[in-house]
């Protein structure tokens, strides 16, 4: 495209380049921006008068005891989701990529669940814990499953990991898939002809050439499972007892229920620069290790 | 040769169990569904007592499909979801692509300073935007319980990612001298680009109009702030106000989730090439 002088500059800007950029900055910018000024108002969601307040917030925060409550309860769920979710995955598309017939038809199932919003298999997992595993555990006489996986601290915190695992495990699968299927053949050849055997090649080259595939599974699962709240919602909705209240229902409750609109921001900022730094450390280690073959 | 066929049949063991184990696997994550199908056709106090019975002894009964489909409202809430789906990917693609083209082809300071700008708001999460938005377009505009409102949301969070990948594209696909050539024929600017350069751009349309799809057809967040009216509801909001009122009529809930669930997977049955390619690309692009 050559531009002949200003006018004509501008007019190609408004036309091509404007409509979009306006969306964007009505919808992401300027929300953030004024999201930081919210952060040292006081305002309740309703009234007209907001007044400065300063740190308040962040001081309230800091003093939020169930805020670090939930904080903590996500990171253990980050932790045994990413960890679950990859090893999985990994193995799955492992399966997948050995020369076997009527592989297509196996990944398209183990994808399934990813078509579906979290709400729905939320609810639909609700029906399988309290009402399908209960009653195979009262008629095979499996004592763990005989009472509902819902109702015991642990075991929601569990089924909520389980469910996670089961949604997204496909997801991830398909991306080490297309990893597994980028590797030369001829490199694996020459391995075996050196004498390696399948754990050996496995460790030694498929796992260093895959580095970008787990760059990305892991970034993904991280910042996904960070932020999780439909299945949250749907499946425990934070009981038994408000024991399972990730980090961003709590945001949510803080200025949607409890009216503290600057507190429950403060809060959703700090959760978001938590996983800005954990997954930028992540993608920066992650990327130090790759290797080209 | 026979030390072959010994290798041939340890390999076919081999086969046999890895397809034993698969199959396992597989129906383990299919359970769920099958479950909801399974109860859906029976009457309360059978679910309760028998979850696990494939057919009830009196047969398939319908009614609780009847009924989940006129309490929640199901036509208005499908086509809802349809409308608000159909045009946000419809903008979104339009818009994206043509950002995407004048940040490759002008590349001046702003073009600069946008994209960056893009890609770094990639990795915000939509809680860290929910609550300054929801008092901006609710308390401040009063725009909210709007399906246009939500549908420039959605194209507002949306955009960024399908800017970011059309650029790459653009900038290693298209060659300048084509809109070149047809610029000097007298096409105009919008015109070479709709006419020309959009059409090169299916592969990636392709792609984003399934990621587009599949994350505003299951969005709950977004328009849980913004829609509230009944009639306004989409999909899973429904769902989800539906399973919150009847959640003792588990017949009717089971029922209600097979008919949310059901039109994206028997979708996915025609177009699951598509779908699994195009969620492979965009991971892997972005």
């Amino acid at each position: 495209m050559r531009i002949k002088d200003k006018k004509e500059g501008l007019k190609v800007f408004g036309i091509f380049a404007l409509p979009g950029l306006f969306v964007f900055v009505a919808v992401v910018i300027i929300p953030f921006l004024y999201g930081l000024y919210l952060t040292f108002t006081d305002w309740n969601g309703i009234s007209s008068a907001t007044n400065l307040i300063g740190f308040n917030n962040y001081v309230n925060v800091f003093k939020d005891a169930e805020f670090w409550k939930s904080l903590l309860l996500t990171l253990k769920y980050v932790v045994c989701s990413v960890v679950l979710v990859n090893v999985v995955a990994f193995f799955l598309a492992y399966v997948l990529t050995s020369k076997l017939k009527g592989v297509g038809f196996f990944r398209t199932g183990f994808f399934t669940p990813n078509l579906i919003g979290g709400v729905v298999l939320g609810f639909i997992w609700q029906f399988v814990f309290s009402r399908v595993l209960v009653n195979i555990g009262s008629t095979t006489g499996i004592g763990f499953l005989s009472k509902s996986f819902l109702a015991d601290p642990t075991k929601a915190f569990w089924a909520l990991v389980i469910v996670t695992v089961w949604q997204t495990s496909g997801y991830m699968m398909l991306i080490y898939i297309a990893g597994f299927t980028g590797i030369s053949a001829d490199v694996l050849e020459a391995a075996s002809i050196d004498g390696a055997t399948g754990f050996q090649k496995l460790k030694r080259i498929t796992v260093p050439l895959m580095m970008p595939s787990f760059v990305i599974c892991i970034f993904l699962t991280l910042s996904r499972s960070f932020m999780v709240y439909d299945l949250n919602l749907s499946l425990t909705g934070g009981e038994p007892y408000g024991t399972t209240v990730m980090a961003a229902m709590h945001v949510y409750n803080k200025a949607f229920t409890s009216r503290q609109y600057g507190v429950g921001q403060a809060e959703a900022l700090i959760l978001f620069l938590m996983v800005a730094i954990i997954s930028g450390i992540q993608i920066y280690l992650g990327k130090r290790k790759e290797v080209e073959a | 040769m026979a030390a072959n066929n010994i290798g041939g049949t340890k390999a076919k063991i081999k086969n046999i169990g890895t397809y034993v184990g698969l199959t396992l696997v597989f129906l383990l994550y299919m359970f769920p569904f099958i479950f909801i199908l399974i109860n859906s056709f029976k009457t309360k106090k059978e679910i309760i007592k028998t979850p696990l019975k494939l057919i009830s002894d009196v047969g398939l009964n319908f009614d609780n499909f009847i009924k989940a489909y006129e309490k929640m409202d199901f036509t208005k809430a499908f086509t809802n979801s349809m409308f608000v789906t159909i045009s946000s990917t419809v903008i979104v693609i339009t818009l994206a692509a043509m950002t995407a083209y004048y940040f490759v082809r002008i590349n001046n300071k702003i073009a600069k300073v946008f994209f960056a700008l893009m890609v770094a708001s990639m990795i915000i999460p939509f809680q860290a935007i929910m609550i300054p938005l929801v008092s901006i377009y609710g308390a401040k505009l009063g725009m909210l319980n709007s399906r246009v409102t939500l549908i420039f949301m959605h194209v507002g969070f949306s955009i960024s990612m399908s800017v970011f990948i059309f650029h790459g594209f653009i900038k290693s696909n298209i060659p300048i001298a084509l809109e070149e050539a047809a610029y000097i024929d007298g096409c105009t600017r919008t015109k070479t680009f709709f006419k020309i350069i959009f059409p090169l751009l299916k592969p990636t349309t392709a792609t984003l109009v399934i990621l587009n799809v599949l994350a505003f057809w299951n969005d709950f967040l977004l328009p849980s702030l913004v829609l509230t009216k009944e009639k306004l509801l989409t999909l899973p909001l429904s769902t989800y106000k539906f399973y919150g009122t009847y959640s003792a009529d588990l017949g009717t809930i089971m029922a209600a989730l097979v008919l949310t669930v059901a039109p994206v997977l028997v979708l996915y049955v025609f177009l699951q090439k598509y779908i699994i390619s195009g969620v492979v690309s965009g991971a892997v692009k972005s």
